[in-house]
């Protein structure tokens, strides 16, 4: 029986305070929050899978408005002269669903495995820094709902999701929904940023003894390539929202042609972002599925140093190719070939990658649960998309390309077949770990077709429609002019939509999937292990206890959990499970760590990250309400600095020798 | 506004649980944190270097730029680098009254900065160069803006560190956050460098 | 147990060492650095011809690498500070020459 030591709910006593320090009260506002039940910890949480939960929750309804905007274009464009919206609304439709889904479904959705999942499978308790985790986690969701508040403040952002110059500016863009749009961006920025460095942090300092860097799960390693990404991705695009934020709030002239300005600076500074942002989004998935193949095909993953090495080459050289979107903005022969070149070389590692999972699955002992479908189902889909992606680095059939509905249909694919398909499969593979219960297998096959068929129907007949001319962002299209027999615009056009509501069950059917298993308790209670897998998050409670592992294991494999439950014979090759997962558990368990030191909870996360939107708001209506928000902001940060990440010992009630069951002593386990 | 989040984090120690690199998380993620910003100065300076020549009307950089003025403020930054690296040295002796004199000295010789930059923009703003007046003039006091912010914040962090280390409310370990907050105010000297040479001393 | 191979990890690569230099040092180092930008400021009253930009662009890069490695001791600490930071650095320069290249920024100038 492990025991955790939790800060007393009562005020420590007066002698044991260490001499000067009175950390739990500080600036004397708060007293330290303690452990409750209620939804009040989870406001004042610092526990990283409880923040893994809140971060694809929060990341899912996104994902549900986005898909509702989604729905509405593919609406308004089913029939000749579609009235479902107008020009206006239908410009701020495509920009709000293409800025939720890569902003706020995800990379939150990846930030909610990452936070979930990397602390377990590099056997950690916590993350580095967990305040500056909780913090994260509160400025991507306030970020988002002010981003989305819009919608009720005189209509959302309008300039598409790249928000090109002057089209933002506010003689084109004059209602306030770019304003929102920059400043939510620039909220979830700081989420993203803490959270690459809180991330990177742990993953390099925090590892179990014996875990190498080449001992660490493959996610773990897709974590770590896109958190770097992400480090040095954000201060770009916060440079350019700053400089957009300037001219429309203040007048400057960074893109005001009038003055002599550039608008492909803007261009330049959104793509440097831009273009390791579309790693950012895809390489978590790759990551998943590099865990769901080889536990679905009883085999290692084939190749592992070079899976890793792959991702992060893909890391590297996607810094060097952002400017193949802006082929069709006169850059010169130069510029343009130099560019062409680097994008074709970047798909070298993304085909290696391919080659390594179908080597995985070749001669393997395949079964198709649900999460590996979905896995399958990226390996097929992303690589259509990634054929349709070569096509673009050339540069003269891009120059053909560009803002037609083949773009479209290219990222839509690698998208939502590649990121989207990743994040299902990991939906369905960590399921049972998360939360104690299996989802249905029989209602996420058709959870899964309907998604392949929908998606398919969606985004196909797209290539069709790109290539024979369709603007990108046309909002009506008539009949007169939609064309003949098998390029008849309406025809593709009619089945796209219809496709997308395809689409749309078979993610209604997992919502129904998760009522199912969770309200009418129909999924079967999860074991420990039940995939049969090889890394270390299985090597524990379904779902794991708060500070995840009783004791910390000592690592001497890739597969750590895997070779404890299997040996190979050296002479025959042949694999035999000589444990049980339970055995291996129990083994482990067998003298659980004491007096383990969890973070205390905090109140100062959320109450920094509240004030951020309330700078956003003064600067948008009132300066005086900013003037409050930038106090609220250093009073936080001084309550913040004085409070200990973790409350001292002096905090704790003292273990009474002899009997370590005291009363404040929580049993675990 | 993450940076003092990140300086003033004192991590966890787990217990007995050791980092993988027997290196502190504080320093590693203040490190990565400069690394990132690398990027924030480098596109304004980038964005500066396209605009500086660009002046539909207003003064020209080279008419306006007063380099002894300048180059007075860029030495005192400088010096107060050297204040810094003195406080440090003063609290990893755990010489509280030299690190707060040392750390007092470097937040007035920057707020001496912060001084210069308000009275150079404000005679550049009465010579006709405002933030709107042209690209140079947005893109220069966004530039230097941007820096001044950063000096601001430091000083305060400055302040605020020799408040809590009198009343003994630093938590955790003590030597480490002077170290810290002595890593950003010495990033903020070096950007200065570049900007003065790329800005002030180098021509359009 | 655990504890016993969480610190045999952990001196794996610990750095003993205090790293740092004397007081006295840290000033002839300021000294030199104040000296450079003295010669930096000459730019502006004597004529330096051909060399005006490269001194200038030698000075910077000289003061900025003595500040990192001296005040920052980055000289003197883990190597892994080094590469996070110079990563970030190097990308930096990088990435925002390639963008100033496709504007013929350099052309310009030469």
């Amino acid at each position: 029986m492990t025991i955790i030591e939790r800060p007393s709910t009562e005020v420590a006593i007066a002698g044991a305070v260490p001499v000067g320090v009175k950390p739990s009260e500080a600036l004397g506002v708060f007293k330290r929050p303690a452990a409750s039940s209620s939804w009040r910890d989870w406001v004042v949480t610092v526990d990283h899978k409880k923040l893994g939960i809140m971060y694809g929750v929060a990341a899912f309804v996104f994902f549900l408005i986005g898909g509702v905007e989604a729905l509405l274009i593919r609406l308004q464009l089913i029939a000749p002269d579609g009235k479902v919206l107008n020009a206006d609304q239908y410009n701020q439709m495509f920009t709000m669903h293409a800025t939720t889904m890569v902003f706020l479904f995800v990379m939150p959705m990846a930030a909610a495995f990452a936070n979930y999942f990397v602390p377990l499978q590099i056997g950690a308790r916590d993350v580095a820094f967990p305040r500056i985790n909780a913090f994260g986690f509160w400025c991507f969701l306030f970020g988002g709902l002010f981003l989305n508040s819009s919608w009720f403040l005189g209509g959302g952002a309008d300039g598409g999701w790249f928000m090109y110059a002057p089209n933002s500016s506010t003689l084109f863009s004059p209602s306030h929904g770019v304003d929102f749009w920059t400043l939510g961006l620039q909220i979830t920025g700081i989420a993203s940023l803490t959270g690459a460095i809180n991330l990177i942090v742990t993953i390099l300092n925090m590892r179990a003894p014996g875990m190498k860097m080449m001992r660490m799960p493959i996610f773990t390693w897709m974590v770590l390539v896109t958190q770097f990404l992400l480090l040095f991705a954000i201060p770009v695009i916060t440079v350019a929202l700053f400089l957009l934020t300037f001219q429309r709030s203040f007048d400057a002239t960074f893109f005001d042609v009038a003055s002599g300005a550039d608008p492909l600076l803007w261009q330049h500074l959104f793509w440097i972002f831009g273009h390791p942002e579309v790693y950012i989004l895809i390489l978590p998935s790759f990551g998943i599925i590099s865990e769901v193949i080889p536990v679905f095909s009883k085999k290692p993953l084939f190749g592992y140093p070079v899976v890793a090495m792959s991702g992060a080459a893909i890391g590297f050289v996607g810094w060097g190719v952002w400017a193949h979107h802006m082929f069709a903005s006169g850059l010169g022969p130069v510029s343009v070939t130099v560019f062409s070149m680097s994008t074709m070389a970047i798909a070298v590692p993304t085909g290696v990658k391919i080659v390594n999972w179908i080597m995985t699955m070749w001669g393997g002992k395949l079964t198709f649960a649900v999460p590996m479908l979905f896995a399958i189902g990226l390996v097929t889909q992303f690589t259509i998309g990634g054929l349709s992606g070569v096509t673009h680095a050339v540069a003269p059939s891009d120059t053909q390309q560009t803002d037609t509905y083949y773009i479209v249909a290219h990222f839509h694919y690698v998208l939502f077949g590649g990121a989207v398909f990743g994040l299902f499969a990991g939906f369905y593979y960590w399921w049972p770990k998360m939360f104690g219960r299996q989802l249905s297998e029989s209602i996420g096959k058709w959870n899964f077709w309907l998604m392949v068929i929908g998606m398919n129907m969606t985004f196909g007949p797209m290539h069709i429609l790109g290539l024979q001319g369709q603007p990108r962002r046309m909002f009506v299209w008539t009949e007169a002019r939609a064309g003949e027999g098998l390029f008849n615009f309406g025809f593709w056009n009619r089945i796209s939509s219809i496709g997308s509501f395809i689409l749309s069950i078979g993610i209604l059917l997992f919502i129904i999937n998760i009522f199912y298993t969770h309200k009418m308790k129909k999924g079967a209670l999860a074991s420990n292990d039940p995939w049969d897998a090889r890394t270390l998050e299985w090597m524990t409670d379904s779902p794991p206890k708060e500070h995840n592992f009783d004791v910390i294991p000592q690592i001497n494999h890739l597969d750590e959990f895997f070779h404890r439950k299997y040996e190979q014979d050296s002479a025959t090759h042949s694999v035999t499970q000589v444990h049980s997962a339970d055995e291996v558990m129990a083994e482990l368990n067998a003298h659980p760590d004491e007096h383990i030191h969890m973070p205390s909870r905090s109140y100062w996360p959320i109450l920094l990250a509240l004030s951020l939107p309330v700078i956003g708001y003064g600067l948008i209506y009132n300066r005086m309400l900013m003037a409050v928000g930038v106090a609220m902001v250093l009073l936080t940060m001084f309550g913040w600095a004085m409070e200990p990440a973790t409350s001292p010992d002096e905090d704790f009630d003292p273990p009474e020798s002899g009997d370590t069951h005291a009363k404040e002593l929580v049993p675990h386990g | 506004m993450a940076e003092s989040a990140i300086a003033h984090d004192h991590g966890v120690s787990h217990g007995a649980h050791a980092s993988s690199t027997g290196l502190s998380n504080n320093k590693m993620g203040m490190w990565m944190f400069l690394g990132s910003e690398c990027l924030l100065f480098g596109g304004l300076i980038s964005t500066y270097m396209l605009y500086r020549g660009r002046v539909s009307s207003g003064p020209q950089p080279n008419n306006i730029f007063d380099i002894p003025f300048t180059s007075v403020s860029s030495f005192i930054l400088l010096m107060s680098s050297l204040t810094m690296v003195l406080a440090v040295s003063s609290a990893q002796r755990k010489d509280d009254r030299n690190t707060n004199l040392w750390l007092t000295i470097t937040a007035l010789l920057g707020a001496t900065f912060v001084g210069g930059q308000v009275y150079e923009f404000t005679a550049f703003y009465r010579e006709g160069l405002g933030f709107t007046t042209s690209l140079f003039g947005s893109s220069f006091y966004a530039l230097t803006g941007f820096h001044g912010v950063h000096v601001s914040v430091g000083i305060i962090m400055l302040m605020a560190l020799v408040g809590m280390n009198r009343n003994n409310r630093i938590p955790g370990d003590k030597a480490e956050v002077v170290e810290l907050i002595g890593l950003y105010w010495h990033f903020v000297d070096i950007i200065w460098i570049i900007i003065f040479t790329l800005v002030y001393l180098i021509p359009s | 147990m655990s504890t016993a191979t969480t610190h045999e990890e952990a001196t794996e690569n610990h750095e003993v060492e205090h790293h740092g230099l004397s007081d006295k040092q840290y000033i002839v180092i300021a000294l030199i650095l104040a000296a450079l930008t003295a010669i930096e400021v000459s730019t502006y009253y004597v004529d330096f011809g051909p060399f005006f930009m490269p001194t200038l662009l030698i000075l910077m890069v000289i003061k900025f690498v003595t500040v990192v490695s001296y005040f920052m001791h980055l000289k003197f600490d883990n190597k892994i500070f080094s590469y996070l930071f110079y990563a970030g650095l190097l990308l930096a320069i990088a990435v925002y020459c390639g963008f100033l290249a496709t504007f013929k920024f350099f052309l310009k100038q030469g």
